[in-house]
C-alpha cells in the first residue's frame, strides 16, 4: 500500500510537471508571437506564474520544502515586473 | 488518504495550467487571453501549493504554502487589471465579434461632456444620472 502510494505521487507529480511544460511552451509562443506589446506582457506574467506552480511540483518531487522560499521571490518578481510593465506601456502611449 | 488528495490536488493544477496555456495559445483578442490567463493559471497554481501543504504535512510548510497562495490570489487580479487598463488606453484592438464596450462609450461621453458645456451636451442626461452628474460637474468648473 505505502509502496503504492508513493508510485501514486511520482505518477502525479509527472503528470502535472508534463503539463505545465506544455503550458509553458504555449505561453512561450505567445511570448514570440504576440502581436502588440500587452500580449507579451500578459505572456510574460504567465510564465512567472507557471514557474510558481512548476516550483511546488519539484517541491514535492524532490522532498525539499525550501523551495517554497524561491516560490515566493519568483510570484513577488513577476507580480513587480507586470505592474512595471503595465507603467511603461501606458506612459508610452498610442506609438504603435 | 493524503496521497490520494495531494495526488488529485496535483493532476487538477496541472490541468488548469495546461487550459490557461492553451486560453493564452488560442484566444483570439488580448483581453480575453488575459482573462484566461489569470484566472486559469491562479487557480493552477493554488491548487499546486495546496497540494505542498498536504503532501508534507507540517506546520511551517503549509503556512508558507498558504503563504504563497494567498499572494499569488491577492495579486493576480491586480497585475491583469493594471495592464488590461494599459492595454486599453493605448488601444490595443478588441475582438471583431465585440458586441459590447461599455468603456468606450463612457469615455467619450465624458469627453463631451468636457468638451462642449453648452445644451446639446446633455444628450447623455436623459439616459444615466452617472452622466448626468459628470455634465454639472463640467457645468459648475
Amino acid at each position: 500500500m505505502s509502496l503504492l502510494a508513493v508510485t501514486l505521487t511520482e505518477g502525479a507529480v509527472t503528470l502535472a510537471l508534463a503539463m505545465a511544460t506544455v503550458a509553458l511552451f504555449l505561453a512561450f509562443y505567445r511570448l514570440v508571437r504576440g502581436p502588440s506589446l500587452p500580449d507579451r506582457v500578459v505572456a510574460m506574467d504567465l510564465i512567472g506564474t507557471l514557474a510558481v506552480g512548476i516550483i511546488a511540483a519539484y517541491d514535492i518531487a524532490s522532498d525539499q520544502p525550501v523551495l517554497l522560499d524561491a516560490a515566493t521571490v519568483v510570484a513577488l518578481v513577476a507580480f513587480l515586473g507586470t505592474v512595471a510593465f503595465a507603467r511603461y506601456v501606458e506612459r508610452r502611449g498610442r506609438s504603435e | 488518504m493524503s496521497e490520494i488528495l495531494c495526488s488529485a490536488l496535483l493532476v487538477s493544477g496541472g490541468l488548469f495550467m495546461l487550459l490557461a496555456g492553451v486560453g493564452v495559445a488560442r484566444m483570439p483578442d488580448m483581453f480575453m487571453r488575459m482573462q484566461a490567463a489569470t484566472k486559469a493559471a491562479t487557480l493552477g497554481v493554488g491548487c499546486m501549493l495546496l497540494a505542498v501543504a498536504i503532501h508534507f504535512g507540517e506546520l511551517g510548510v503549509a503556512t508558507r504554502a498558504i503563504l504563497v497562495t494567498a499572494f499569488v490570489f491577492l495579486t493576480a487580479p491586480v497585475a491583469a487589471h493594471v495592464i488590461a487598463r494599459a492595454a486599453y488606453s493605448v488601444g490595443v484592438p478588441l475582438w471583431q465579434g465585440t458586441l459590447c464596450d461599455e468603456l468606450r462609450e463612457d469615455r467619450r461621453r465624458a469627453r463631451s461632456a468636457d468638451d462642449h458645456n453648452m445644451p446639446e451636451g446633455n444628450i447623455p442626461e436623459a439616459q444615466e444620472p452617472d452622466g448626468s452628474t459628470s455634465e454639472s460637474d463640467a457645468k459648475t468648473t
